[in-house]
């Protein structure tokens, strides 16, 4: 247990390497801790930011379904009301065509019948003529009595 | 592991004393307490290698250092960093001199750590590879820097000068030397001399056991391995010699791992000591 001058030196050395570590150890160690403090709160507030995006995103996603759904039902009732009304006018259209058809197909067979009496009632009437004719041979000129034989037609 | 040599084994007492002695630049053992003409420069060596290897180490890690994912090495060291800086922040209030302080406080504890830890080298160990290159078995050599008074009370000045420092500068020379004649006690005029001397008192005493502690702790740690290294040294083949033998290793293995709590601790509490003086220095009484 001696003292002797390796106190001084020693004093020095304790003081430099105390200097060495202020200017080129410490600061940058405590610089990289500082930053990665910084860096985990900004990735913690980030994540947090994030989580409440994703929530808002999500009721958004909700209400844009519910808005997707409600014009969807609009579009199918819109569609099945002019579908619907399409069956109708053809519907319409078709019952018009049929009773045209039938209209005409009336008119036609009115027609027909018509000729058919007519054309009954001339041989009717060539028949009473001939008939009568057999009866009466000479006696009835188809010529004179023309005006008479048409009489009779009429009366058919 | 000692030294062995047929010719002239030394006594347990001069085996004591050749280790108690330093390397110094009178070539002999230092004969008066105090000699301020001698160095020792087994303690220079040691201090100062293991002081530069200290930083070295730190600034290797302070290189690269980086925000991002940090290495194991940059951990380890960043740990300590973060319990140097929390422990100066509590104790010295100052933003401003924690600028100097706490890197200061780190490289004190890991210096002084490392110093101590030279104290688990086995005694003989560089002691025998100096004297085989000196090709003499005289010369003397001792590791453990800080079982050197010299130097634990070189630091302790250290921090007594800081103290100083900074009692000034916070204080102004004025405010300082008012506190120096007032307090503890009082601004009474007849109770200058008495605070005046409590002050040299106080600041004697902790500068003195600041650095007694220190270099008792590891003077007294070497001591016991030089002794349990004796025990070795008188082995023989008998039962008590063979009995010596397996109670140096038992003893010194269970020494040394104390040993690991005792410099690691020693080291903490001259850094936490270093801050609290600082930090006392920048408070009023």
């Amino acid at each position: 247990m001696n003292l002797n001058a390796t106190l001084f030196f020693q004093l020095v050395v304790f003081v430099l390497l105390g200097v060495f570590t202020m200017k080129l150890v410490w600061p940058p160690i405590v610089r990289a801790l500082d930053e990665r403090a910084k860096k985990i709160a900004d990735g913690l507030a980030a994540a947090d930011k994030a989580k409440s995006d994703l929530t808002l995103a999500e009721k958004k996603a909700v209400e844009e379904l519910r808005k997707a759904r409600e014009s969807a039902g609009d579009v199918r009732a819109s569609a099945e009301k002019s579908a619907s009304q399409l069956v109708d006018e053809a519907r319409a259209e078709a019952t018009r065509i049929i009773a045209q058809a039938r209209r005409a197909a009336e008119a036609e067979a009115d027609v027909a019948a018509q000729h058919a009496r007519d054309e009954l009632r001339d041989q009717v009437a060539m028949l009473a003529v001939v008939g009568a004719e057999k009866i009466l041979r000479r006696e009835i000129n188809p010529r004179v009595h023309a005006e008479l034989l048409a009489n009779l037609k009429q009366e058919l | 592991m000692t030294i062995e040599h047929a010719a002239n084994a030394p006594t347990p007492s001069e085996y004591i004393v050749h280790h108690l002695t330093h390397l110094n630049s009178i070539g002999e053992k230092q004969s008066s307490i105090v000699d301020w003409s001698v160095i020792n420069y087994d303690t220079l060596f040691f201090s100062v290698g293991l002081g530069l290897f200290t930083v070295f180490l730190m600034w290797l890690a302070a290189r690269k250092a980086t925000s991002g994912v940090p290495g194991r090495f940059q951990g380890c060291v960043e740990v300590l960093v973060e319990m140097v800086a929390n422990q100066a922040k509590g104790i010295v209030h100052s933003p401003e001199s924690r600028r100097f302080v706490a890197p200061l406080a780190l490289t004190v504890f890991l210096w002084i750590f490392l110093m101590n830890a030279m104290d688990l080298l086995p005694v003989d160990l560089l002691p025998f590879f100096w004297q085989t290159a000196m090709d003499s078995h005289d010369v003397p050599l001792r590791v453990v820097a800080t079982a050197d008074l010299s130097a634990t009370l070189g630091m302790s000045i250290g921090v007594l000068m800081l103290c100083l420092f900074y009692n000034i500068k916070i204080k102004g020379v004025k405010g300082w030397v008012h506190e120096l004649f007032t307090a503890p006690f009082g601004s009474h005029p007849v109770l200058w001399p008495v605070n005046l001397l409590m002050q040299i008192i106080e600041f004697a005493a902790k500068t003195i056991s600041h650095g007694m502690r220190l270099f008792g702790n590891m003077y007294a740690g070497e001591l016991v391995f030089m002794l349990i290294a004796l025990m070795g040294s008188a082995w023989a083949v008998s039962a008590t010699g063979i009995a010596l033998a397996v109670a140096h290793v038992v003893a010194g293995f269970a020494w040394a791992i104390f040993h690991i709590l005792i410099i690691t601790l020693q080291a903490f509490i001259f850094m936490m000591l270093t801050l609290v003086y600082i930090g006392q220095a920048h408070e009023g009484h």
